[in-house]
């Protein structure tokens, strides 16, 4: 294990360095992020991620923001394990009828203010799912969302963009100051 | 194990490739028995219009038996092969077909919210939740614990109530369904490419798996053979598949006994091989590159050269990894003797993948199916007989070290050829056994003289693991739960459909 540790200690960071080719989509995300985040939360985003159903792809991909190359927390950002913790619901899949009251009490167990993130195709629309007897459809017909980000599954990298974007969203009128 | 050939039946023309036949409630009632028996094992269990089709194993060799049930029932084979109990409750969710004797006749997929009841068969609207009883443990200072459907990580929904005295779990259920989408109705009726897309989603970790197993199915039907090169690019994906999920399984086991210096480690090597499989074939999890017919993506000499690059690096690391997951003795003292398996559980359930290898049962359908190209390729099917959680990394420590070598040899054998047959449009019966990640994958399905789906099964490993994880829990304590569960690493939506 020492020399594990050693070497991780003297070779360069997998963590993909900001400003540099497909990088810099990165780093200007990480500033962004900070930036939007500090001014609106004047802290960390805590995201808690709900699966309503769907086929796990979603899932990996978000576990890969955790992975060294992508280090989701040095933007802030992190995942918590209740909502009540959360200021971001991260929801994917098609939404199954049996997920249904699930997704709504999630949602209502955040504190305000909140954001809804559905992720992946099903999350939009349902997805190859749409129109099935046991989905609902979209993630919008339970909760209100904030942004949809597509992909069958979106990329980290483009969970990462799209999380960023979010920030930039206009502050909703009728939410608690 | 014995011969089928002792269960007989009015041969079933145009199936392929394993033979089936419709039986007699005698011959039905003789297939349990042999299960019982341990003679041969159950491969599947599952509704049709009408009827019901039960799919064996003896070895190498596979048969499909189908009751029809003019009157909605059949002897229920769960009452004395507990491994067909879930199957049955989701035969009678969704096809209303009631299993006769059944001990358990609790709903399973079906929680009462889908605004209709039984959407195979006669179907009928409304439904209400009903309460749902979880089966008991009884005495003094048991408690239970409830934990689900939302877990506290990025996991799949499912409920899991632990029954425990102080620390020491006494009994675990799973109830899951909660990720049920109707895929299977959702393909009835469905042309082949959309077909393809939903087997493709059953289970996002194994989406190469099933889109092979789906495609092998569907040549097996319609009697066409994919090209040769498009076998090997199959593989190629399927090991590529098989190598990001096992390093992401170590790393996460390792993790749930709080040791993430390997999840990290693990967790990099396994952002390489998806950033090589999105290099060579565009997307990270292989999605959708697999069709019926052949590949729907080639392998050019760029990509070849990521997939040595990425072969060398792991070759590089990962001894390294597995050295210090072995002498690490804190992170042993986890994993070792923790959630035991007992090796006859794992033949009695014909425990598929890492749960049943590591519990002595020596299975895998690469080898003892041979089909293409594993016929050609030589690799080594690892098995252990401990069956704690242990001997489930080891069992993925050398698929690993095997799969560095099955991809090795692909990229040194692939055959020059197209990638993509044509599919004829016509009726047909077909089947396929494929081993995924996790264990074997079956296909069964029927074309329509449209030449589209008009029933079609998937049989996810998982449906023989989880009950097991049930049994190998008992004992254990609480904190060791994650641990075994991940050791596991069963699919939700793989068996939820």
């Amino acid at each position: 294990m020492r020399r594990l540790l050693f070497q991780a200690l003297v070779r360069p960071t997998l963590t993909e360095p900001l400003g540099q080719g497909d990088e810099a989509e990165l780093a200007e995300l990480g500033s962004h992020l900070n930036q939007a985040t500090r001014a609106r939360l004047g802290r960390s985003l805590s995201i808690r991620v709900l699966d309503a159903g769907s086929c796990n792809g979603c899932e990996l991909e978000i576990n890969a923001l955790s992975n060294p190359f992508y280090d989701l927390e040095r933007f802030g950002l992190r995942v918590v394990a209740s909502p009540r913790h959360a200021d971001v619901l991260l929801v994917t899949g098609p939404v199954t009828k049996n997920m249904r009251d699930a997704l709504k009490m999630a949602y209502e167990a955040m504190p305000h203010p909140k954001w809804v993130v559905a992720t992946g195709d099903c999350s939009v629309d349902g997805g190859c799912f749409a129109g099935s007897y046991a989905v609902v459809g979209a993630v919008s017909q339970i909760i209100p969302v904030d942004l949809t980000i597509r992909g069958c599954p979106p990329s980290p990298s483009a969970i990462l963009r799209g999380l960023v974007s979010l920030m930039s969203l206009p502050i909703n009128p009728d939410m608690p100051k | 194990m014995s011969s089928l050939t002792t269960l007989t039946g009015q041969l079933v023309e145009e199936h392929n490739p394993w033979p089936r036949l419709l039986v007699s409630t005698e011959i039905w009632q003789e297939a349990i028995r042999g299960l019982v028996e341990d003679r041969w094992t159950l491969a599947g269990l599952w509704g049709d219009d009408g009827g019901v089709h039960m799919a064996l194993a003896a070895a190498a060799d596979l048969r499909v038996l189908s009751l029809p049930c003019p009157d909605g029932h059949f002897p229920s084979v769960g009452l004395l092969h507990p491994p067909a109990i879930r199957l049955e409750r989701a035969i009678t969710d969704l096809f209303g077909l009631v299993p006769l004797g059944a001990a358990d006749t609790r709903p399973w997929l079906d929680h009462g919210h889908w605004d209709l009841r039984t959407p195979f068969g006669p179907r009928q609207d409304g439904s209400e939740p009903e309460a749902y009883t979880f089966l008991a443990a009884e005495g003094e200072g048991i408690h239970q614990i409830p934990v689900g459907p939302v877990h506290a990580g990025i996991i799949e929904p499912g409920h899991f109530r632990l029954h425990a005295n102080g620390e020491t779990i006494v009994r675990l259920e799973a109830r899951l369904g909660y990720t049920h989408k109707g895929t299977e109705a959702l393909m009835r009726g469905s042309d082949l490419d959309r077909a393809a897309k939903l087997a493709g989603r059953v289970s996002g970790d194994s989406a190469v798996a099933y889109a092979i197993a789906f495609a092998r199915a569907v040549e097996a039907a319609l009697n066409t053979e994919a090209p040769q090169r498009a076998h090997w690019l199959r593989a190629l994906m399927a090991e590529l598949e098989r190598l990001a999920n096992h390093l992401g399984d170590v790393g996460a086991i390792c993790n749930d006994a709080s040791f993430s210096l390997m999840h990290a480690h693990c967790a990099a090597l396994r952002e390489r091989v998806l950033r090589a499989a999105h290099t060579c074939f565009g997307h990270r999890l292989m999605r959708d590159c697999i069709v019926p017919g052949g590949a729907a993506h080639d392998l050019n000499v760029a990509g070849m050269q990521t997939i040595h690059a990425l072969i060398r690096e792991i070759r590089a690391k990962f001894p390294g990894l597995v050295s210090l997951y072995d002498n690490t003795a804190s992170l042993q003292n986890r994993t070792v003797a923790a959630g035991i398996l007992k090796p006859g559980l794992a033949l009695k359930f014909g425990a598929g993948g890492y749960v049943g290898r590591a519990s002595g049962r020596d299975f895998d359908a690469r080898r003892d199916l041979k089909y293409p190209p594993y016929d050609r390729l030589s690799f080594d099917v690892p098995v252990f007989q401990e069956g704690d959680v242990n001997a489930r990394v080891w069992v993925r420590i050398r698929e690993i070290e095997q799969g560095l070598s099955l991809i090795s040899q692909i990229l040194d054998g692939l055959p020059d050829s197209p990638i993509r047959a044509d599919i004829p449009s016509r009726t047909g019966e077909g089947m396929a056994l494929v081993e995924g990640f996790r264990g074997d994958i079956l296909v069964w399905l029927r074309l329509g003289e449209d030449g589209k789906v008009e029933r079609c099964h998937l049989r996810d490993p998982s449906w023989f693991q989880w009950p097991l994880l049930e049994a190998a829990i008992e004992g254990n304590i609480v904190a060791d739960f994650p641990l075994c569960n991940k050791s596991f690493n069963c699919s939700y939506s793989g068996c939820d459909l």
